[in-house]
């Protein structure tokens, strides 16, 4: 009942929160220029572009376009993308599977690494490797991730050879999601491409875990386990690290979303077809029915993660109440 | 040779990859090639573009096509004569196949024009022509309104299409040849041209991929490609890298930072090319009373060293323009030189009263010429050394556009390539007086107006002796130069970057469409 409850009232934050998405989405669409500038070639008169312009409704007053769009819209239709000429949500639905192959594959290299790294560094705090990692973090949180795109593809692919420099690879299809996970073609093209979004959020991870880890061995159960003269292995890696985890499992699900908005920057690196880099393509075409389906879609995935963190949360914690929930 | 040192998964990748390849064995060349978009669509008539008509030389044949030196050599026309003042007739090439299987006609051709004047993009060329009649079965006549210098030049456009293939309905119940512009149509994601490449697969935005069409007509042709993986690659580095490491054969545009590294590079060659791309500013004398006065647009002429942007934010990667009209086109004028003289520019502010100065609005795309916002920051610092004090604004080409439209700005820039490679084309655009009526001056922002020019281009529309036509499209030329009716500064140049052995110097051109049917890979 509660969660019943919970969820409900998540779907109608959600609902008005895509209402207001596409609002804004909307009444921004005339500052990002003229469409039809993209869709016919230059010497093209005046006269040819009004009469395509007329032809897309592009010259109806606001509100009628508006109300065109949101009626469409709750029948799952936002329309047709200028460029594809399909409809823009079934583009994002194609793109959305390599978008997402990218973000399991830097989340991979951020769990593999920040935890292993991040317990150590709150462990040996003194040593100089903690101390190095520390400096390297500073300096990673800093670099702009198309620097260490480009980077890494001039030391891997044009230097040294051993990397792929662009695209997806070879992909299979699996029951309508074409993987690159599945063939060594793919996988190589996922390395590079995958570090430079993980770069981004895996010294933050790494100084949370070490952060969270540390304050926990202070704690008084710790103490109380050192006392009774449990393992080190079992006191650190049972009683702490367990602990340590839940603030990161929160941090994690909000930074999924923060993750999406960066696909952007890498995809366009490394011409990743995924939704990051055609949106910022439509941005470039004027291409506003796919904007503004790409917009609402992030927007959606965004309450998603964060319903599914919250819920989560209170199982693992059940200090914690949902909001909406009655005592 | 490079060492892939990626181990057991690289190795097993290639192996995958050459296992799934659809033509293998000795004779199979594939060119891996990325530019930096893809083409909107499949159908050639549906947006006038470079990206259309590079695609069009692939999976279509013009009647005829550009030779490198801006000559015209026969394709599915095999020659053509004039017949009279306004008829210019085609002889086809017989046995001609399309990619569908069926033979190559004069109906096609005569649908395929038909179908060009509907076509948003393109009926704006295709105004002069009145019809196309059909002789015999492969010969046609062109008929234009009165007598028509560009005959030739606008057959360039004309790639015949398979007019069996694109009757009917489609799947949607919609006629098979509707041209639509931001909706699903049949001709957008199907083909069937004469062209050397038929389309395999399309993911669009992604990847094409071409193999040599079997019973392509030219069989002199000693292009040996087999099978075309086509990727766009947006960002200029990765292009680069893309080639660098061998993972395609074959790019374009090269950005002018990485020209020496593809020249040097050990396993890629550069081909360059000066271009047709005019790029200029235009001052807007209905804005500012002081632009009406000759010796001020002058000496804003005087001021601007295109030649320092030439060579300093191009790289040296652009030829310093005097005119429109580049080498090679009729109207070129070789008289006219860029005027770089900061001296002569302040005596002539002092000689028109404006010693003291004033100030400007300017406005500049950022995306859409090379280098094009350092060029508009580098001109108002030029032209701050004349007391012209510019306040400029640069922004996105989408938003661009909307505001040259209106005039938004006092100086505004403009770059342009004619789309029939004759200089007329500029003048039509860039320098007559603005006419709403005709879409004369559609891109004359600055209002340049001369009755002279004016007359003299319209005369040279209906020219058909060249060396007349040259005489008067120079003199076009000489009287904006001396108006000073635009600040030119550069053309444009091109460059491709390929692996050695991939003979791409051999088919490129000026108007950047590489006939990749004729490439030879060594």
């Amino acid at each position: 009942m509660e969660y019943i409850q919970f969820a409900v009232r998540r779907l109608l934050q959600a609902t008005v929160v895509m209402f207001v998405i596409s609002l804004i989405g909307f009444s921004i669409q005339d500052n990002l220029g003229d469409p039809l500038r993209e869709l016919v070639g230059q010497s093209v008169s005046e006269e040819v572009r009004n009469e395509l312009r007329q032809e897309m409704g592009l010259n109806d007053p606001f509100f009628v376009q508006y109300r065109r769009f949101v009626v469409n819209a709750v029948q799952f239709d936002l329309g047709n993308s200028y460029f594809f000429k399909k409809p823009a949500l079934q583009v994002i639905g194609d793109k959305f599977q390599a978008t997402m192959e990218l973000v399991i594959g830097a989340t991979l290299i951020i769990v593999l690494i920040s935890v292993p790294v991040g317990v150590y560094c709150a462990i040996r705090p003194r040593s100089l490797i903690t101390r190095v990692v520390m400096t390297l973090s500073i300096v990673g949180i800093s670099v702009p991730v198309f620097l260490t795109a480009i980077f890494l593809i001039y030391i891997f692919s044009v230097e040294l050879g051993w990397m792929p420099s662009f695209g997806r690879g070879e992909t299979v299809q699996v029951g309508g999601w074409s993987t690159g996970f599945l063939t060594a073609d793919g996988l190589a093209h996922l390395v590079l491409p995958s570090i430079s979004l993980a770069s981004i959020m895996l010294p933050l991870f790494i100084r949370l875990i070490r952060a969270e880890m540390m304050e926990v061995l202070e704690t008084d159960y710790i103490r109380y386990a050192w006392a009774k003269g449990l393992s080190t292995n079992r006191v650190w890696f049972l009683h702490a690290l367990k602990n340590t985890l839940l603030p990161v499992i929160t941090v994690g699900g909000v930074q999924f979303g923060t993750m999406i908005a960066y696909t952007i920057l890498t995809e366009t690196v490394f011409q990743w077809p995924g939704m990051g880099f055609i949106f910022l393509e439509a941005v470039n075409r004027v291409d506003t029915p796919l904007i503004i389906a790409y917009i609402i879609v992030v927007g959606l995935i965004f309450v998603v993660t964060n319903t599914v963190v919250d819920v989560v949360y209170s199982l693992v914690n059940p200090t914690v109440r949902l909001v909406g929930q009655r005592q | 040779m490079k060492t892939r040192l990626f181990g057991w998964a690289l190795t097993a990748a290639t192996v995958a990859v050459l296992a799934l390849s659809p033509v293998s064995g000795a004779s199979a060349k594939v060119l891996k090639m990325a530019y930096d978009a893809d083409p909107v669509s499949l159908d050639p008539h549906e947006q006038l573009s470079g990206g259309t008509l590079q695609l069009s030389h692939m999976i279509f044949d013009p009647l005829i096509r550009w030779t490198k030196d801006l000559g015209f050599e026969g394709r599915i026309a095999e020659k053509w004569e004039r017949v009279d003042a306004a008829t210019m007739r085609f002889h086809l090439r017989s046995g001609v196949k399309f990619h569908s299987g069926n033979t190559l006609t004069a109906a096609d051709v005569k649908w395929t024009f038909d179908r060009l004047k509907g076509s948003p993009d393109f009926k704006g060329i295709f105004a002069p022509f009145k019809e196309m009649k059909i002789v015999d079965g492969l010969t046609v006549d062109v008929i234009t309104d009165g007598p028509f210098p560009l005959v030739l030049h606008n057959a360039t456009y004309i790639f015949p299409m398979d007019s069996k293939f694109y009757t009917g309905t489609d799947f949607n119940g919609k006629p098979k040849d509707a041209i639509i512009k931001h909706g699903n149509a049949y001709a957008s994601t199907h083909a069937s041209g004469t062209g050397p490449f038929v389309v395999l697969q399309r993911e669009q935005g992604v990847r094409i991929d071409f193999r040599r069409f079997d019973d392509y007509w030219d069989k002199n042709s000693k292009g040996n490609v087999t099978e075309i993986i086509f990727t766009p690659i947006k960002e200029a580095p990765t292009r680069v890298a893309a080639l660098l490491s061998g993972d395609v054969d074959f790019i374009a545009p090269v950005p002018p930072t990485d020209l020496e590294r593809v020249q040097n590079g050990s396993n890629t060659h550069l081909v360059t090319m000066g271009g047709t791309r005019i790029i200029t500013f235009q001052l807007n004398s209905a804005r500012v009373p002081q632009f009406k006065d000759v010796r001020v647009r002058q000496a804003i002429v005087h001021a601007v060293n295109n030649e320092g942007i030439a060579e300093k934010i191009m790289k040296g990667f652009a030829t310093t323009a005097g005119q429109m009209s580049p080498k090679g086109y009729l109207g070129h004028n070789s008289s006219l030189t860029p005027r770089f003289d900061l001296d002569k520019a302040k005596a002539l502010m002092k000689e028109a009263g404006q010693e003291a100065g004033f100030s400007v609005t300017m406005m500049a795309p950022n995306n859409r010429y090379v280098n094009d916002a350092k060029i508009a920051e580098a001109v108002a610092g030029m032209l701050a050394k004349i007391n012209i004090k510019v306040d400029l604004k640069t922004m996105p080409k989408a938003q661009y556009w909307p505001k040259f439209d209106e005039r938004a700005a006092d100086i505004m820039m403009i770059g342009w390539h004619s789309d029939t490679e004759d200089s007329a084309n500029f003048y039509e655009f860039l320098a007559m007086t603005v006419d709403k009526e005709t879409g004369r001056g559609q891109y004359n922002s600055g209002n340049y107006s001369n009755a002279k020019v004016d007359e003299m281009t319209v005369k040279t529309l209906k020219m058909t002796d060249d060396a007349a036509r040259a005489k008067e499209l120079q003199m076009i030329e000489k009287i904006i130069y001396d108006d000073a009716g635009f600040v030119p500064l550069h053309w444009q140049n091109l460059a491709w970057g390929a692996r050695k052995g991939v003979m791409i110097g051999d088919v490129v051109n000026v108007m950047n469409f590489p006939y990749l049917g004729d490439l030879v890979i060594q």
